[in-house]
């Protein structure tokens, strides 16, 4: 393959979005967990100073909205320290947290940080689903941690992960939502990646699900009116054009992950071949503009056909790398959500066998939790499959 | 939109606290910022909103910004500017 093509630096907008993803630790273990399976094979996460020099050089090349996230990022004693600084940086802060070790003092250093915003996700695992459905130990903890969030100031964003346990229960999340003081509301159906492809069969919803959910939404909107924004997200198995990931390769998402490593989105690193600088050795700019990573999939001569020729290519540039390279074995084909993709027959299949019935959660093959200790046993399965190979 | 919801001259409108403003060098703009996303407003939408900081009346606004850029007859445009601020709660008044 020739070397990637160097964009001149004048066409390539800065880096506005920078997810920091400052640590794997978590307390939960969400079966559809998006951080990479193999989470554990990082030890050594970025110390302090090392992230200050990240959100000043990501800041001194365009960024202005910055995300803390994880894993839990309340699970590192620092993040008062980071969000200040990204704060008086001029970065937009926002913290993505289940919400478990946010403590009254927490918060209060937070806010006197300057945390703009806080994103209140729903930790339903679906090990805790029946806990999470009858709003028991879930609702105490997102109760205590929204009252911390109203009373501090901030504007709040539900964001609940919707799959086949869960998406029956629509109704209650909405509800519950409201009764916490939501502002919006996001229904984000959970994306297959990571954790989440392991469990896809157990998690793609039917499509009589998704309708009922839809209509559903689309009624509380009505009741609710301007009391609560809330977003629905379709699982794109269900599309038959990919969606615009990432809004475009290396355009304005750069992620952070806990060992320093740079990506265009959280979830690139498992693309083989492909090398992705490290913030330990190589500065923010020169990583956004120069780097064989950040500019493999930028323009358009790495498309393949149907996409190169296609009128829609601006549109959805071709979909989304990782799900062709996981769908399709080739990181560079057209995303299989894409009807026009020869690999289509791949989604159409897991939409097929998700129009069985829905089973009790006892019933259905067991879903494999993200933990450190199931990340080892990956891991290990993976190189096992290597020597063999 | 109808008259009656149009902004008053005497009217001083602020940027909303739902919002932040600021200056983007990387972007030589004015931006609008919010919890995930952010408005890159035009360079007469920034003039208009640098300004919206609560000390100024419509009409004091407008005769600030046809000073500025000697010009005359801005009064429509901004408050046609500032009705689709306020519904798009970018500004209090």
């Amino acid at each position: 393959m020739n070397a990637p093509v160097q964009a001149p630096a004048t066409s390539i907008g800065p880096p506005l979005w920078l997810l920091a993803e400052i640590t794997y630790r978590c307390p939960l273990h969400c079966a559809f967990c998006y951080n990479p399976t193999d989470f554990a094979a990082t030890t050594e996460e970025l110390g302090t100073e090392d992230w200050l020099r990240v959100l000043r050089e990501a800041r001194a090349a365009g960024s202005v909205q910055c995300a803390f996230s994880g894993g839990e990022p309340l699970a590192r004693d620092d993040l008062e320290v980071l969000v200040a600084e990204a704060r008086r940086l001029g970065f937009y802060t926002n913290l993505l947290t289940s919400g478990v070790g946010l403590t009254e003092a927490r918060a209060a250093a937070l806010k006197e940080a300057g945390l703009d915003h806080i994103q209140l996700s729903f930790q339903d695992s679906t090990r805790e689903l029946n806990d999470f459905l009858s709003h028991t130990r879930t609702f105490d903890l997102k109760r205590r941690v929204a009252a911390m969030i109203k009373a501090n100031g901030w504007p709040m964003v539900m964001n609940c992960v919707i799959h086949r346990l869960n998406i029956d229960y629509i109704e209650n999340i909405i509800d519950m939502a409201v009764e916490l003081g939501a502002e919006y509301l996001e229904l984000a159906n959970s994306q297959y990646y990571s954790w989440a492809l392991l469990n896809r069969d157990q998690l793609l919803p039917s499509r009589e699900q998704i309708e009922r959910a839809e209509r559903i939404t689309n009624e509380r909107r009505q009741r609710y009116g301007d009391r609560i924004r809330i977003f629905f997200v379709v699982p794109d198995y269900y599309e038959t054009r990919p969606k615009k990931c990432m809004n475009g390769w290396g355009s304005v998402f750069l992620t952070v992950t806990p060992d320093g490593t740079a990506l265009p989105c959280h979830t690139a690193k498992m693309l083989p071949g492909l090398s992705f600088p490290n913030v330990r050795e190589m500065g923010v700019r020169e990583i956004w503009y120069d780097s064989e990573g950040f500019n493999r999939f930028r323009g358009d001569d790495w498309m393949q056909e149907p996409c190169r020729s296609c009128p829609e290519k601006e549109k959805d540039r071709g979909g989304c790398r990782c799900q062709a390279f996981m769908l399709a074995g080739d990181a560079a084909a057209p995303d299989p959500v894409c009807d026009k993709s020869s690999a289509h027959h791949v989604v159409l299949e897991a939409v097929e066998r998700a129009q069985r019935p829905v089973q009790p959660v006892a019933k259905e093959a067991p879903l494999i939790f993200r933990g450190p200790a199931e990340s080892r046993r990956l891991i290990e399965q993976g190189r096992k499959s290597l020597a063999v190979d | 939109m109808s008259e009656a919801a149009s902004i008053v001259a005497t009217a001083k409108p602020r940027v909303s606290a739902r919002f932040r403003l600021q200056w983007e060098e990387a972007q030589q703009s004015w931006v609008l910022l919010y919890p995930e996303g952010m408005v890159k407003l035009n360079a007469s939408a920034g003039e208009i909103m640098k300004r919206c900081d609560g000390s100024r009346s419509v009409d004091e606004l407008v005769a600030e910004l046809e000073q500025a850029f000697d010009t005359r007859g801005l009064h429509a445009d901004v408050a046609s500017f500032l009705d689709m601020a306020r519904a798009q709660h970018w500004i209090e008044v």
